[in-house]
This record gives structure tokens, C-alpha cells and sequence, in this order.
């Protein structure tokens, strides 16, 4: 398989979060600045990436019947590496996606493409594989932080863009991530099904 | 008395965990669909999320923290939960069938359910008591299993409704919510004690 092909599919045609639906709790919870969401999206691309590859290598060596704990604590491990990375160099990021960087470990994309595709390819393929799914999942993040913080206070990753009074705070709050996803999904869906 | 009357009427209303949490909001959209099944999850939900939150309180306090572990604190919690969900079902399998009949489907789904996870970490960083953290666990769970199934009645309803063809589905769900979401933040006035 090409490579590009495999990266471009991961973006566009098997979107994590407007084609999949998966992993929505981060995509709701961190995506109230665009900055906050792009930010959630490399820290999952980065632990999808070494989960894909780690458990590529390793797909022959693990009996079939083990094989969900085993890809939830290779998840896991790289989760925690992940976290003490940000502790020690971007303490100020850690703290404000707080729960949600341990939380990667249950984002079911991760155990998804690990089930799906990284247990039945070679260690480049998910290794493209996970950076198209992540690449995506980041896009995703950054466009829905970027229209609720446009919205809600008229500034995209905190350049503004008109007076922050005409702002409504509602797209910061919860409702707005719901709302805003809703209409997003809707939007792709009219994009991308022809058919 | 009253810090739990506050604790246990936060969790479900004001900080609803689905609705300000975004917790559990796979199982939220996907198990949905009709009000039985929204039922029976919610009730499942309960049930793990107060033994495990029990059975990592009690690790993280007695084993991880006098031993200086708290860095694999994802990693055991995790493994917890997973090993903890099987004997339950292993367990609920013999002595209640009736039980496992009518929540044996959802409980392989709630191993990566993050909320179970998730209040679990919640009690470890905000460093409350044992009794404190159970009530707030279940209190939390009924909180889910409210949203769910308000939700649940919401979409057998919109089932009927002629909705635009590419909002079909997750997008008008997810708007539905959305105005669930705005309907659960009336409660943020409210203080107890």
C-alpha cells in the first residue's frame, strides 16, 4: 500500500471525528480555544504514532487472546511518558487540558486502529496509518477550537479578529461544543457524501 | 451531613458529567437509541464506577502513594478497572442472572468508557476521603444515567421527525444535546451549603 495514500485516507476518509465519531470526549471537552484543541490533537497524534508502531512490532509475538489488555497497557505506557514529557517541559499546557491527557488511554481511537489496522500491518504502514488518524484528529480539534473561539469571543489562536462584546460566550461554554460539532459533522456530510 | 447532600446534588445537576464534564460521551451518543437499553447502561455505569472508584481509592492511598508510584497511576488504574469489569461479570454471571441478563451487554463497553476512568483520577487528584469519594462516584453515575436517558426519550422522538438529510443521525444528536447542555446550565446557580 502507499504510503500517501494510507496518510491521506487517515485525514479525509476515515476522519476520526467527522467520519468515525470517536474520541468525542476530548474533542468536546478541550476545544474551547483553537490553541487548547490543536494542543490535545498532537499529544494524541504523538501517543497514536508510537502505539501504532509499538504494537505493530509486536503483533506476532501476543496470543490472540490477551491481545486487548497487552494494546491497552502499550497505550497506557506511552500515555504516561506523554504525561511526564508535558510536566517537565509545558507544565502551564499540562494544567489546563488537565484530565483529559490521562484519558487518552480510553480515546477509542487509539485502541481502534491498534484492533483494526496495526495488528494486521507492517510497523510503516501503521506507522503512516497513525499519523494520517492523528494528523486528522488534530485538523478537527483546531477547526472546532478555532470556530468556537471565533464565535465566542471573536479571536482565532488569540489574534482578534472583531471587538470581543459582539462575541457569545455560550460557544465557549459546554452547549456551544455540542452545538458547534453537530454543525461541523453536518457541514463534512454535505462536503463529502455525493452519493 | 450537608457537604453530601451538596456533593451528591452538584454531581447530578450542576456539574453534570456529561453535560459540563464531557465525560462518557461515546456511550452517550451510541447506547441512546432507546430508552431500555439507556436504561440498563446507566445502571451498569453505576454499579462499576462506585467499586471502582472504591478499589483505586483504596490503591491509590495504600499502595501507590506509600510506595511512591503515583507516576504509573494511569497505567494501574486502567489495568484496575479492565480486571475489575470481568470479575464482575464472571461474578454476576453466577450469582444474579437476572442481573446479568439485563446488564451483561453493556459491561465489556465500560472497560474504555472514560468517565469510569475519569471520576476515578478526578477523586485521586482532588485527594477526598474514602465515603466522600464513593458518594461522589455513584452520585455522579445517576448523573450519566440522567442525561442518557432523558436523552435516550429526546431521540425516539426525533426518530419521527423529518430532520435535513446531512444532519441526519450524530449531527442533530449532538445539536440536541447541545441544547440539553444549555437546558442542565439553569442548574449553575444553585448553592448548597
Amino acid at each position: 500500500m502507499n504510503a500517501l495514500r494510507i496518510i491521506f485516507d487517515g485525514i479525509v476518509k476515515r476522519n476520526p471525528t467527522f467520519v468515525l465519531i470517536l474520541g468525542m470526549c476530548p474533542t468536546l471537552g478541550t476545544t474551547s480555544s483553537a490553541m487548547t484543541g490543536m494542543s490535545m490533537g498532537l499529544a494524541t497524534l504523538f501517543v497514536l504514532m508510537c502505539s501504532n508502531m509499538a504494537i505493530s512490532a509486536i503483533k506476532n509475538i501476543v496470543p490472540d487472546k490477551v491481545r486487548i489488555p497487552v494494546y491497552i497497557v502499550v497505550i497506557a505506557s506511552f500515555v504516561t511518558i506523554l504525561q511526564m514529557l508535558m510536566q517537565a517541559y509545558v507544565p502551564a499546557l499540562y494544567a489546563s487540558l488537565g484530565i483529559f491527557i490521562p484519558l487518552i488511554v480510553v480515546n477509542c481511537i487509539l485502541l481502534g486502529r491498534a484492533e483494526a489496522f496495526a495488528s494486521k500491518n507492517t510497523v510503516f504502514a501503521s506507522l503512516c496509518d497513525g499519523l494520517g488518524v492523528g494528523v486528522g484528529f488534530t485538523l478537527a480539534l483546531t477547526l472546532l477550537g478555532a470556530v468556537r473561539e471565533l464565535l465566542g469571543t471573536g479571536a482565532v489562536f488569540g489574534l482578534q479578529l472583531y471587538s470581543a462584546d459582539f462575541g457569545a460566550l455560550l460557544f465557549v461554554l459546554a452547549p456551544g461544543a455540542f452545538i458547534v460539532l453537530g454543525l461541523l459533522i453536518a457541514l463534512y456530510n454535505r462536503l463529502y457524501s455525493h452519493a | 451531613m450537608l457537604e453530601y447532600i451538596a456533593i451528591i446534588f452538584s454531581a447530578i445537576l450542576v456539574n453534570n458529567i456529561v453535560f459540563s464534564q464531557f465525560l462518557g460521551i461515546c456511550p452517550f451518543i451510541g447506547v441512546s437509541k432507546n430508552l431500555e437499553s439507556a436504561f440498563g447502561m446507566g445502571m451498569a455505569v453505576t454499579f462499576v464506577m462506585a467499586v471502582a472508584t472504591a478499589v483505586t481509592w483504596l490503591l491509590q492511598h495504600y499502595v501507590l502513594e506509600p510506595f511512591g508510584l503515583v507516576y504509573v497511576q494511569t497505567i494501574s488504574f486502567i489495568l484496575v478497572i479492565a480486571v475489575l469489569v470481568q470479575m464482575l461479570e464472571i461474578m454476576m454471571k453466577k450469582v444474579s442472572p437476572s442481573l446479568y441478563a439485563a446488564l451483561g451487554v453493556f459491561l465489556p463497553l465500560i472497560t474504555t468508557n472514560c468517565a469510569v476512568l475519569g471520576v476515578a483520577i478526578i477523586v485521586a487528584q482532588k485527594n477526598f476521603g474514602f465515603l466522600y469519594s464513593v458518594v461522589y462516584a455513584v452520585a455522579t453515575a445517576v448523573g450519566f444515567a440522567l442525561a442518557l436517558t432523558i436523552f435516550a426519550g429526546i431521540r425516539t422522538q426525533l426518530a419521527l421527525a423529518d430532520v435535513p438529510r446531512s444532519m441526519r443521525g450524530v449531527p442533530i444528536a449532538l445539536i440536541v444535546a447541545g441544547i440539553l447542555a444549555m437546558a442542565f446550565m439553569g442548574f449553575s446557580g444553585i448553592k448548597i451549603a
